[in-house]
């Protein structure tokens, strides 16, 4: 068998041309194989969402760099992907993020402050993964996407779950567009995000088998952001991450990542395919990671700056502003709602820098009472034997808990 | 004589073993350009090329998967996982597949596959990032798993387990990686040899990997208050050099052990059950054990108090002298 040329490669790449609702410039378009009303959304709403978000970022990196943090993966250039993605939600789906989805967790309505703990080392959870459906950040890549397709299986076995059916799959795969708030209380569905990196664990690939075979309604939302730290897409795959969707019988759809307006479209259909039984669907939100990988990493050692200009050029929040300059849809005194807007990050990211500060120090029985539902014997001999150590630093160095 | 860090020591045994040996090659996740989220592999792929300092797919079960084809084929794959949290993906293929190769086949197909792996807290990481999983990997017969303490050791075990011809699962004190060091060029000990770093005649510490420093500091400071504490660096965990530490126990009559590593199940209980096989009339004094409690690596912020230190260590040698 020839091999792919090069040249095959690139026809498919621009089949699966990512579909774009606003233009760079800031230009609402359509495209057929996205069906979508702009009426149905709150663009203002969206462009808060956003500020605010990245706001969040640029005072978490702020905060790393003061050592109030130990680090701080950022999203900066993915805002319009987690926003989009996050807002197609109904509050009763189930969200499976990694690391990085700072802008998703800000839309589920967790305290931004309790994202830092894990980062400034004083939980290793630092939420109520039920309290808001969201669950917690999954470092080890991959692994959440089987737990989202798990949480899915129980999803359809619930009594209250819908019935799965071929009949009912093929019916949800004739909606395109949903209208933003169903009549009906909706089945719950399951949003996993991964990076394009995860798609190369045999656990995301497990998870896609086992999510198609069961038509599971969970949608697997992947941010190609094109690095995993310091390796592009192409160490990966050589076909686009939507395209890898059908060998396992899943649709793939491809969306431009600094899209708000693909992103919610998108997903909007595909977790309304999920909860009327049309099975799973991958996203592949085409972005880029403008910060590196994490204030540990040094992307000038792996890119170039040229790129990182050009995908300045497609700021996810500039086109926004710009759409909303243009239709004037922010407001006929839109230059004071974006002051407004600007204010109230200026007072957000102040509140979080003092509640940064103010986390709650861990007490150093926690990881002792919770490894395991009951305290073991042995484990209350190890955390009195761990008391007396403490204890007797203390008798060392005073009561300042100076070691010596 | 070059004074060097240890991981600047390792970067330096993968230089050499990919200058005398074609057939090794490195595997890794960002070990390319960027050299390793740690630096290890700095410079190696501009010198030697990307079909020998090869980045791979984000996939551990990949990494190592394929390396027991390569060294099918002869080669001498050096596999680096990005740190100990994120091995556990891989280790289906390290368990029931490169640790049973030689056995299954008879004794005819060898796997000299090395698996470096940063390991230990003691950072100030987040969770997956401190874990110190040397038990699983020692409790698996067919594996070799070695740790270096100093430059000189780093630079001259990397070299010996790349020439193992038995996977060698290689693990990284991360915390020492900055620690520098005198690399001598002197005959190398053997690999699977545990090393009297400091003679003493009232007590053994047993430590390895990151506990060799505080171990050292430990009888430091007891010397100051009249005891001699005989300090061992296991160096190879498996197979384990009883011979150094039953010795060294049949003079002095006390043993204390120290590992970051949980308790319960872990390398100082196999010490402790073979002194006590072995040498049960010399001792005048349990075997104690200072480790990582039965716990998974806390938060960050408690992990300091969390590990074993040297106010441990120096209670340990204090109980175990009163006996
Ligand atoms: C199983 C596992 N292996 C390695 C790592 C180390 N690591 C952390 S993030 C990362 C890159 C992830 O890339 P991608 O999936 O594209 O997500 P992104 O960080 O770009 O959002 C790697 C290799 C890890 N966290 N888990």
């Amino acid at each position: 068998m020839p091999r792919t040329s090069a040249k095959t490669s690139a026809k498919t790449n621009d089949r699966q041309d990512p579909i774009q609702l606003l233009t760079p410039q800031g230009e609402a378009v359509s495209d057929a194989r996205l069906p979508f009303d702009p009426a149905d959304v709150d663009l203002p709403a969206l462009y808060r969402d956003m500020v605010l978000t990245r706001r969040l970022d640029t005072e978490a990196i702020a905060l790393q760099r003061q050592g109030e943090l130990g680090l701080w993966p950022s999203l900066f250039g993915q805002e319009a992907a987690q926003i989009g993605a996050a807002r197609a939600l109904l509050p009763s789906d189930m969200v499976f993020p990694t690391y990085r989805e700072h802008g998703v967790a800000w839309c589920r309505g967790l305290d931004p402050a309790s994202l830092l703990g894990l980062f400034r080392g004083t939980t290793l959870g630092g939420w109520d993964p039920r309290d808001v459906n969201f669950n917690l950040y999954t470092l080890v890549i991959g692994a959440q996407t089987l737990h989202a397709v798990g949480y899915a299986m129980g999803i359809v076995r619930d009594p209250v779950g819908p019935a799965v059916s071929a009949a009912s799959t093929a019916a949800a795969s004739a909606v395109l567009a949903t209208p933003a708030t169903p009549a009906a209380p909706a089945a719950p569905a399951v949003l996993a995000f991964l990076g394009d990196g995860a798609l190369s664990e045999g656990e995301t690939n497990e998870a896609f088998i086992w999510a198609t075979t069961q038509s599971l309604p969970v949608v697997f939302f992947c941010q190609n952001n094109q690095w995993a730290i310091s390796a592009p897409y192409s160490v990966q795959s050589t076909v686009p991450v939507a395209q890898r969707a059908a060998g396992f019988g899943l649709p793939g759809i491809r969306v431009d990542g600094n899209d708000v307006l693909a992103c919610l479209a998108a997903t909007r259909r595909a977790l309304h395919t999920a909860r009327t039984g049309g099975g799973p669907t991958l996203i592949e939100a085409f972005t880029y990671r403008r910060n590196a990988h994490t204030t540990a990493d040094d992307a000038s050692r792996y890119r170039e700056t040229a790129e990182e200009k050009e995908w300045a050029a497609k700021d996810p929040l500039a086109r926004l502003h710009a759409h909303l300059v243009a239709t004037g849809a922010a407001d006929s005194a839109y230059s004071a709602y974006f002051a407004e807007i600007e204010a109230e990050a200026q007072t957000f990211a102040e509140g979080l820098r003092a509640r940064c500060r103010a986390l709650p120090e861990p007490d150093p029985s926690l990881p002792f009472e919770h490894t395991y539902a009951e305290m073991t014997p042995e484990l209350s001999r190890q955390l009195a034997e761990h008391r007396a150590h403490l204890a007797s630093l203390q008798e060392i160095s005073g009561p300042s808990g100076e070691r010596a | 004589m070059t004074t060097t860090t240890l991981a600047g020591a390792i970067n330096d045994g993968l230089r050499h073993a990919l200058t005398t040996d074609p057939a090794v090659l490195l595997l890794g996740e960002d070990i390319g350009r960027l050299g390793g989220v740690f630096r290890v592999t700095d410079g190696l792929c501009a010198d030697f090329g990307t079909s020998r300092v090869v980045d791979t797919p984000l996939g551990e079960a990949g990494i190592v998967g394929t390396a027991v084809g390569l060294a099918m084929r002869g080669y001498r794959p050096v596999c680096e996982i990005q740190f100990d949290g994120f091995v556990y993906p891989a280790v289906n293929q390290i368990i029931s597949q490169l640790a049973k190769y030689r056995h299954r086949s008879g004794g005819r197909i060898a796997m000299p596959v090395v698996i470096r792996i940063p390991y230990g807290g003691g950072i100030g990481s987040i969770e997956h990032h401190s874990e110190s999983p040397e038990a699983y990997f020692a409790h698996t017969p067919g594996l070799k798993v070695v740790t270096c303490a100093t430059p000189d050791d780093a630079f001259n075990m990397i070299g010996q387990a790349i020439a193992s011809d038995d996977p060698v699962i290689f693990l990284e004190p991360k915390r020492r990686y900055w620690t520098k060091g005198e690399v001598s060029g002197a005959p190398a000990l053997d690999l699977h040899r545990a090393r009297t770093v400091r003679t003493g005649s009232d007590l053994t510490l047993v430590a390895y990997g990151p506990l060799v420093a505080p171990a050292l500091e430990t009888a430091r400071i007891a010397g100051e208050e009249g005891h001699s504490v005989e300090v061992i660096d296991l160096r190879s965990l498996a197979p384990l050099d009883t011979d150094t530490v039953m010795a060294s126990v049949l003079r002095t009559g006390r043993l204390v052990v120290t590992h970051e590593a949980s308790r319960t199940h872990g390398i100082g209980a196999e010490i402790a059950a073979r002194v006590q096989e072995e040498a049960f009339y010399a001792l005048e004094a349990p075997v104690l054990r200072v480790t990582g409690y039965d716990t998974p690596y806390p938060p960050s912020r408690l992990e300091e108090d969390w590990l074993p230190g040297v106010d441990r260590m120096l209670a340990a040698v204090d109980r175990s002298l009163a006996h």
